[in-house]
């Protein structure tokens, strides 16, 4: 039996990896990265490994030894640089040959870069995998004031651990508000007050026009208003690229990112993509298609295009979920938000626990939830069992959500 | 290094060594123990790494926090009294063979 190569030792790359296994698929499975260190885990990069309270070994996906127990042969340090599916054959930067019948891609995303003038300043940087973690973390030791580029999650998340560390931070956003691709105004506000609160700067509506710097190193930032922010390190996070080169070079489907079905196929019958590399019709409505950059994507979608590779096709069905740590203050979504005509918002923001119940055409569509893990838990049980919260009296706190949950099907 | 037992929800179990200080969802999750998810890696933000702890066992561990209570109303397996998230269980040397049961379900 032709082995099943896959490309992208991440989250989505690891589970679809383990998850043939627990199908019982017995060919050669191969997971190709171009990282050199053991597949290891996103989220915390932002959040608790960058603030130190992570160790290494709990930052891994998988203990060594799974690997080698369930066979599944790691090539790191390597990208795939050629793909021939009509021969079955993947050819590494390191030079190796790897055999193949089956393929999936699970590649992720970069980083976007912010190309304006003194870019390459040193004291710039980006956050994506554990070498930026790591260097960024190193570099905040000494560095002070800390300006974030982009008010997106990565960037409120760098911005809470700086400033936990007692740096001088200011954020800088383009968009109107935060988090403006994710959350409604009344939320994005929240997250302003919130970080204005521990004394962070917040500036919306403003990009970068350009940086200033001594001796090769960043020395501030250049508003497009004309403000100057001094600045002993920036950090940029202003969004990621699926990885489509190899996608298009196997000449797949690609607008945005590998464009795959609700079975995680792409265009050609050999080949699976899954996790932030893909753009795929929503999870919840069947139809729309939606880019999802989150763990539960990588992970539910791996499972389903493992499915497809042992062919069983399954439709990817699944309530989108996501968190995110910014101080003490827990954000949980679950649903999509996007397109909604109406909200409800539950408690107080000033008090930092509140949610905000999206809906749309009269349907609770999701929700986001602010030090309110009870309330997340429940619209996300509802929102995957047929249930509803009716919008006129979803606001009202004197009921717990759990008993305003009708189910219709 | 203590040992835990995962009891599967059809009864097999599966017996492993735990790093002391690494939690019961990030051993089973590491050494492929399925029946535990933990898909948000420990942050208390998914509910799926439920399990179910006998009181013998429970009166070793922490008492259960409010965050996790409050996670715990979202399992998808029925939540009992026995009902913990693995995620907060740390296994130390006091806990060797502690014995989870695992839901059959951690995903709606």
């Amino acid at each position: 039996m032709a082995g099943v190569l896959i490309v992208g030792a991440s989250h989505a790359g690891v589970e679809t990896a383990v998850a043939l296994r627990e199908r019982g698929y017995a060919g050669e499975i191969t997971l190709v990265g171009g990282e050199i260190h053991p597949p290891y885990q996103r989220p915390p990069l932002s959040k608790a490994y960058l603030a130190g309270s992570t160790t290494e070994s709990s930052l891994q996906l998988r203990a060594p030894q799974l690997y080698r127990s369930l066979e599944i042969g790691l090539v790191l340090g390597e990208r795939v640089v050629d793909l021939d599916p009509a021969v079955g054959i993947a050819t590494t930067s390191g030079g190796r040959r790897l055999r193949f019948g089956r393929l999936a891609l699970t590649v992720g995303a970069r980083v976007r870069r912010l190309d304006v003038p003194g870019a390459g300043l040193a004291g710039i940087r980006y956050l994506r995998d554990r070498d930026d973690a790591d260097a960024f973390g190193a570099a905040l030791a000494a560095a002070d004031p800390v300006v974030v580029v982009g008010g997106g999650f990565i960037g409120l998340e760098a911005a809470a651990v700086a400033r936990s560390r007692g740096k001088q931070v200011t954020v800088v956003e383009a968009a109107p508000r935060l988090l403006g691709r994710a959350v409604a105004p009344v939320v994005s506000e929240f997250f302003r007050q919130a970080h204005q609160r521990r004394g962070v700067e917040v500036r919306c509506g403003r990009g970068v026009a350009g940086f200033e710097g001594r001796d090769g190193r960043v020395s501030g930032v250049l508003l497009d208003d004309g403000e100057r922010l001094p600045a002993g390190l920036v950090l940029v996070g202003i969004g990621v690229q699926p990885r489509t080169e190899l996608a298009a070079a196997l000449g797949l489907d690609v607008d945005g990112g590998i464009i795959v079905d609700s079975s995680a196929r792409t265009a050609h019958p050999e080949v699976v993509a899954a996790g932030d590399c893909t753009v795929f019709p929503d999870p919840m409505a069947g139809a729309g298609m939606v880019r999802l950059e989150s763990v539960q994507n990588a992970v539910d979608q791996a499972r389903v295009a493992a499915a497809t590779l042992c062919g069983d096709t399954v439709d990817y069905r699944a309530v989108p979920r996501f968190w995110s740590d910014q101080y003490d203050l827990k954000l949980q979504i679950a649903g999509l938000s996007t397109g909604y005509d109406g909200i409800v918002v539950r408690g107080d923001p000033e008090s930092e626990k509140f949610s905000a119940l999206y809906y749309r055409q009269g349907r609770l569509v999701a929700i986001d939830a602010v030090n309110r893990p009870g309330e997340w838990a429940v619209v996300r049980k509802a929102l995957a069992t047929g249930g509803d919260v009716p919008a006129a009296r979803a606001g009202d706190t004197s009921c717990p959500l759990k008993e305003l949950v009708v189910v219709r099907g | 290094m203590p040992k835990v037992v995962y009891v599967s929800a059809d009864g097999e179990k599966t017996e492993i060594d735990a790093v002391a200080g690494e939690s019961v969802m990030e051993t089973a999750k590491k050494n492929g123990v399925s029946g535990i998810v933990g898909e948000c890696g420990g942050a208390l933000s998914c509910s799926s790494c439920h399990v179910y702890v006998s009181p013998d066992w429970q009166s070793l561990l922490p008492e259960v926090g409010d965050e996790e209570d409050e996670m715990l109303d979202g399992t998808a397996a029925d939540r009992t009294e026995d009902s913990r998230l693995s995620c907060q269980i740390r296994m130390t040397e006091d806990l060797i063979g502690l014995v989870v049961t695992m839901p059959d379900v951690q995903q709606f």
